[in-house]
């Protein structure tokens, strides 16, 4: 769209400047004017971000690192323990609880993704009304607080008085203490995750489809294709970039999940070992126990998976994803 | 309305399909070629998505004004009865709401407006400067986003500390202007620009800051946009990074604020929805306000970014 708009605006000016060959060929003359006077309008455009992000990103990165190979002593100081932390990491059996919870949640978030293609699907059938009422809707718990979202259905998946099991109860279906059984409080979570982000991967996912041309579909039509077998056959392939880009953004950000579990349980939840995440167990080491340098190891644990999790996904990219 | 507009903008459809016009996908006729009496189905679909998507807001509002008691009858009472505003004084009571309301606004304020400005300006540069070692720093900018924000948490909290910084504005603001993101967002925006505009810029004797101020910038607005609504929305709603430098209930922002209320109030969700209810409504508004630009720039991203 963006691009449209620059086209259609550069277009006549282009065109004033005399069909000028030098258009061409912009970098002999930009390497005329010096290297030196280029560098240093760089470095007035990208200066301040540039120390900005060294000082609050990248140092503090490195100086995690070098945490993690440290251990605070009481009176606040740190002395050097090797990989005391990592070893400590590999033998704690809440890391275990912790990387299964992820994980877990993790693949049940996944399952928003064909929900999310499935309703941007039915939002893009031809001529439909009020699409944009629908999509306001579905979108309004993108622009919510996850703190306020967690507290809502706190109070929804209550025990003894939440509306879900009163709703599920004309359903004949018995109701629970969803929060509170561990059997049941991370899915629980993560069907609020998935709500939470369905009108982000929506759009996305419609404005994806909406790009695809009709006349794809109506030679499709031509050659006798029906609705199943164009959607499998030219959507979701048309559309695999868009669900590409959605489940790398999804799984890194399932994998950093914490504002919900942080809001939706308490420190004392009987369902805590069964849906403790990996940032729970950081924050609850660096934060609530003040054991900095094991902190810093569990985060860079989460770092090694986030970085082999997202290679992974690019390499099967090649697999299934079509680019035109 | 929006529906429309984002139809034709994101869409080649138009362009691609000929003799097509807009207005002509969106007609009555083309529907009942196309779906037959089969929208129905659609609608009771979609329709039970929504309800899904929008009870919980619902039962919200109607939670912020019962009574305890009826809060917590079996079976549930629906409509409030009689409806009270006490839970919303009590919100009041129990925190600054107006500070901690003014420190949202101010946090949102400053780091968008700040990581507006500097990720147009890096992003440009990424984009259109040549210098040596470019793609150096790039990958540089990249790893930064790659990185879980667990990463950084703690020496910054340590930086914020030493500044003495803790309980301020400017800990809350501060690093959320730098953005590796904001600036790779901007930089694919500033690439699929055409070059011959600057050119042009710079015949006419424009060095690069007024070329990229005067030219560049009125152009980049779609890319601005959705780069703002992004830092609005993250900047908000955001809960871990003000969580860890305020202690001071003057100087939370309302996510924060929400979480304290859960400590003062436990389960008394009336008090707790009013004060949900409260920290979402201005956000909700503007987003029912500007809701054209919030759709486009998170359609945006996943086209672009």
């Amino acid at each position: 769209m963006s691009d449209l708009i620059a086209q259609r605006t550069a277009a006549p000016i282009a065109e004033l400047d005399g069909g000028r060959p030098g258009a061409a060929a912009p970098a002999p003359r930009r390497r005329r004017r010096g290297p030196g006077q280029s560098g240093w309008w760089a470095l007035v455009f990208i200066g301040p971000t540039a120390v900005g992000l060294l000082a609050f990103y990248l140092w503090p990165t490195v100086r995690t690192f070098i945490l993690s190979f440290t251990k605070s002593g009481p009176f606040g100081g740190s002395e050097f323990v090797g990989l005391d932390n990592y070893v400590r990491l590999l033998e704690d059996p809440e890391l275990i609880g912790a990387l299964r919870n992820t994980a877990v949640y993790t693949v049940l978030v996944l399952v928003g993704i064909p929900i999310a293609v499935g309703i941007a699907a039915l939002l893009n059938t031809t001529g439909l009304r009020g699409r944009g009422i629908y999509r306001t809707l579905y979108f309004i718990p993108v622009v919510t607080m996850p703190a306020a979202i967690a507290l809502v259905w706190r109070m929804i998946y209550n025990g003894d008085y939440g509306v879900l099991n009163e709703v599920l109860g004309v359903f004949g279906i018995p109701g629970n203490s969803w929060l509170t059984d561990p059997t049941t409080a991370l899915v629980s979570i993560a069907v609020v995750g998935i709500w939470a982000g369905l009108g982000t991967n929506i759009v996305i996912f419609l404005a994806g489809l909406q790009g695809i041309p009709d006349t794809v579909m109506e030679a499709a039509d031509l050659d006798g294709a029906g609705p199943v077998r164009k959607f499998v056959s030219i959507t979701i392939p048309l559309l695999s970039p868009s669900i590409f880009f959605v489940s790398v953004i999804s799984v890194i950000g399932a994998l950093q999940v914490f504002d919900l579990i942080y809001m939706m349980l308490g420190q004392n939840n009987p369902a805590m070992p069964n849906t403790r995440t990996i940032v729970y167990l950081f924050y609850e080491a660096g934060f609530l126990d003040n054991e900095r340098g094991y902190a810093a190891a569990i985060a860079f644990l989460l770092l090694v998976i986030i970085l082999v999790l997202t290679v992974v996904q690019f390499r099967l990219q090649k697999k299934w994803v079509h680019y035109e | 309305m929006s529906d429309l507009t984002l139809t034709e903008d994101l869409s080649t459809r138009a362009v691609v399909a000929g003799p097509t016009t807009p207005a002509a996908s969106a007609s009555p006729v083309r529907r009942g070629r196309r779906t037959g009496g089969g929208n129905w189905i659609v609608h009771l679909l979609l329709g039970f998505g929504a309800v899904v998507m929008v009870f919980p807001f619902v039962w919200q509002a109607l939670t912020a004004f019962k009574t305890f008691q009826d809060s917590v009858q079996v079976p549930p009472v629906v409509i409030p009865d009689p409806w009270v505003f006490t839970n919303f004084v009590e919100v009041f009571d129990s925190m600054p709401f107006a500070q901690m309301f003014a420190n949202s606004v101010l946090l949102t304020i400053g780091r968008t407006v700040g990581q507006v400005i500097l990720c147009t300006m890096a992003g440009y540069a990424f984009a259109r400067i040549p210098f040596r070692g470019r793609n150096v720093v790039f990958v540089v900018f990249l790893s930064v986003l790659m990185v879980p924000s667990q990463l950084y948490l703690l020496p910054q909290y340590e930086i914020i500390q030493s500044l003495g910084w803790l309980n301020t504005l400017q800990a809350l603001i501060v690093p959320g202007i730098f953005s590796a993101f904001g600036t790779f967002l901007m930089r694919q925006f500033f690439m699929s620009m055409p070059v011959e505009l600057e050119e042009a810029a710079r015949i006419d004797g424009a060095n690069p800051w007024q070329t990229f101020w005067r030219v560049m910038v009125p152009l980049a607005k779609p890319g601005i946009i959705a780069l703002t609504v992004f830092t609005v929305l993250w900047s908000w709603n955001d809960l871990l990074w003000p969580l860890v430098v305020t202690t001071d209930p003057e100087k939370m922002p309302l996510s924060v604020g929400l979480s304290q209320l859960v400590g003062l109030h436990g389960t008394d969700y009336p008090v707790l929805m009013a004060g949900a209810l409260l920290a979402t409504l201005p956000m909700l508004i503007t987003f029912m306000i500007l809701q054209k630009q919030f759709i486009q720039g998170i359609a945006f991203s996943g086209t672009k970014g």
